[in-house]
């Protein structure tokens, strides 16, 4: 990260394996496979790696074996009306290298489904909650997939863009 | 690892050949010794816990959702109301977190006085957790000579800022005013009284042997542990995990302040306490290097488009009348893109994630906040331990419900 000053933004893939080419989690990830990487980013000194739907929980095992070991953060962002509709950003720290990635996942809006990075790190399990409950996304094989926030019998997800704000209920 | 909060206790029936010994127990919402509206559902096996499973946001008000309605600026009151225990740290974090968004320049003072305050909150935060913490095992003295040195520091707050608790001081793109006059003499006269205070409370707790009793070899959680669960702060430091964003990822300046990050590998109850206690002592030490050092300057970032002019240049001239007016009335655009800002809040890391789409609104503000992960531990730290320890590690992680519920 040193070798790029914070100020510049590498915005596409090329221009990312081009610029950090030695970035640990980024090496590790194109050791495993370079085309699960879709697109990537370096932008104000954070990097985002998009990966596909499919395979997030093994991304996230490998970023986790190359260093970067704590789930800090998962939460998702609603892009309606554009498509695809949802993003889930999930920040992950290395303690060793004091550095933080961030994986992006683009999900549709018509069935907002992922995988469950449970297995891998069981502290997503309270943030696949609240994600789940606030914007309606599932995680398959989460252990407790229920709303947290709101209360059980709740309609609607509140944190979505089409989400009311004012009226009647 | 032992098991995580799975299924809630209530609804998977207890196990056959179970039954006539388990028991369920409902703990709170309103239990004092839950620091706030927690619900724990506890099924135990005489004293012991069996399964423990935690049931929050009976406090959810929808501070994300009300944060997207809002300008950048007036975002800023809601952050002091997730962790009500650390306002200037929540200020710092979203602060941060758009002006990076903005690529502003912080003058030196502001970011010094950035750092002073910060601190300040950490030793206003923890005086809290030690005398909520050590009343809930039942020495109940600590708690009045906390408090009383809480109150000091909440009329610091309110001398610089005009509010005790809800103090909003920073803004994007530095301070909301300049300190007053005494500010840094009131500083001064308090860290100069307060380490034999420190030393007080420890002679009041670290050789009582009831407390000690109540703490030690209780709540272990492990390095790994910690880990997979999201544990940060003390308690992670606690565990033999020795990172601070502080000294790790420095912000606001902190490369420039030299203090020692207490760890211990002992991983209970009592390490926490001890972590904390030193923690404190050298937030006392960074207080000081932040007065002898106080750079000279201006306390806000030169950009009258973003930075609310000086009242005195508002009756003077007309380009900082247009600016206020139309910071106060349209905000101003923030550039797109998104940006993810931690810092070490009293509890553990806090982050802002905050997405912009280019206009005065944020598009998403969401906080990450140490309790909400901190407490998927509990059950891994009270499993197979007494009922009363439950207590003692509540305490010991230190939650506020306002950041976990939002």
């Amino acid at each position: 990260m040193t070798s790029v000053a914070l100020k510049t933004t590498l915005a596409d893939r090329a221009a990312v394996l081009e610029g950090v080419p030695d970035h640990p989690a980024l090496k590790a990830f194109l050791a495993w496979n370079p085309n699960a990487l879709l697109d990537a980013k370096l932008d104000r000194g954070e990097l985002t790696l998009t990966v596909a739907r499919e395979i997030i929980t093994e991304a996230a095992a490998t970023v986790q074996a190359a260093g970067y070991n704590f789930l800090e953060d998962l939460t998702a962002v609603d892009w309606f009306p554009s498509t695809p509709r949802f993003q889930l950003s999930y920040q992950i720290l290395s303690h060793s290298y004091k550095d933080y990635i961030r994986l992006r996942v683009l999900l549709d809006g018509e069935d907002p489904t992922v995988e469950s990075i449970v297995p891998i790190w069981p502290s997503a399990n309270y943030y696949e909650r609240e994600v789940f409950d606030l914007f309606g996304i599932r995680f398959e094989g989460h252990p407790n997939l229920r709303r947290i926030m709101m209360p059980d019998d709740w309609k609607g997800h509140p944190l979505r863009k089409d989400y009311p704000v004012e009226g009647y209920r | 690892m032992t098991d995580y909060a799975g299924t809630p206790i209530l609804e998977a029936p207890l196990a056959e050949g179970a039954k006539d010994q388990h028991m369920v127990l409902n703990m709170g919402p309103q239990h004092p010794s839950t620091h706030g509206v927690l619900r724990l559902v506890l099924e135990i096996d005489g004293e012991i816990v069996v399964r423990l499973y935690p049931e929050i946001g009976y406090l959810h008000t929808g501070i994300e959702k009300t944060c997207e309605a809002k300008f950048y600026q007036q975002v800023v009151p809601m952050t002091d109301r997730i962790d009500y225990l650390s306002p200037m740290v929540n200020n710092l974090c979203y602060c941060l977190a758009v002006e990076r968004l903005l690529d502003l320049e912080i003058p030196d003072k502001a970011q010094w006085m950035r750092v002073l305050l910060a601190e300040l909150t950490r030793l206003n935060s923890h005086l809290v957790w030690l005398g909520t913490h050590a009343m809930d095992i039942g020495a109940l003295t600590v708690f009045l000579y906390t408090f009383r040195e809480r109150e000091d520091i909440l009329r610091i707050f309110e001398h610089v800022a005009g509010q005790r608790m809800m103090t909003s001081y920073f803004r994007i793109g530095g301070l909301s005013m300049e300190p007053p006059l005494d500010f840094f003499d009131r500083v001064q006269a308090f860290i100069k009284m307060f380490p034999e205070k420190i030393d007080e409370y420890s002679n009041l707790l670290t050789g009582n042997p009831i407390f000690v009793d109540r703490l030690k070899d209780v709540g272990y959680l492990t390095a790994e542990d910690a880990i997979a669960l999201g544990v940060t702060g003390p308690p992670l430091r606690a565990s033999g995990v020795d990172f601070d964003l502080r000294r790790d990822r420095p912000y606001s300046s902190y490369e420039k302040f030299q203090f020692k990050v207490p760890t211990s590998t002992v991983g209970d109850t009592w390490a926490r306490y001890e972590v904390r206690l030193v923690e404190m002592r050298e937030s006392v030490k960074i207080i000081q290097q932040a007065l002898d050092g106080m750079p000279e300057g201006p306390i806000k970032a030169d950009a009258p488009k973003i930075v609310l002019p000086d009242r005195e240049k508002m009756k003077t001239q007309m380009e900082a009348l247009i600016h206020h007016f139309k910071i106060v009335t349209e905000g101003f655009a923030v550039p797109a893109g998104e940006v993810y800002q931690s810092v070490e809040s009293p509890r553990g890391q806090m982050g802002y994630y905050v997405v912009s789409d280019g206009t005065a609104k944020p598009y998403r503000v969401h906080m990450r906040n140490p309790s909400f992960a901190t407490l998927q531990a509990l059950e891994t730290m009270c499993k197979g331990r007494l009922l009363a320890d439950v207590v003692a590690v509540i305490g010991s992680i230190d939650i506020v419900l306002g950041e976990i519920d939002r």
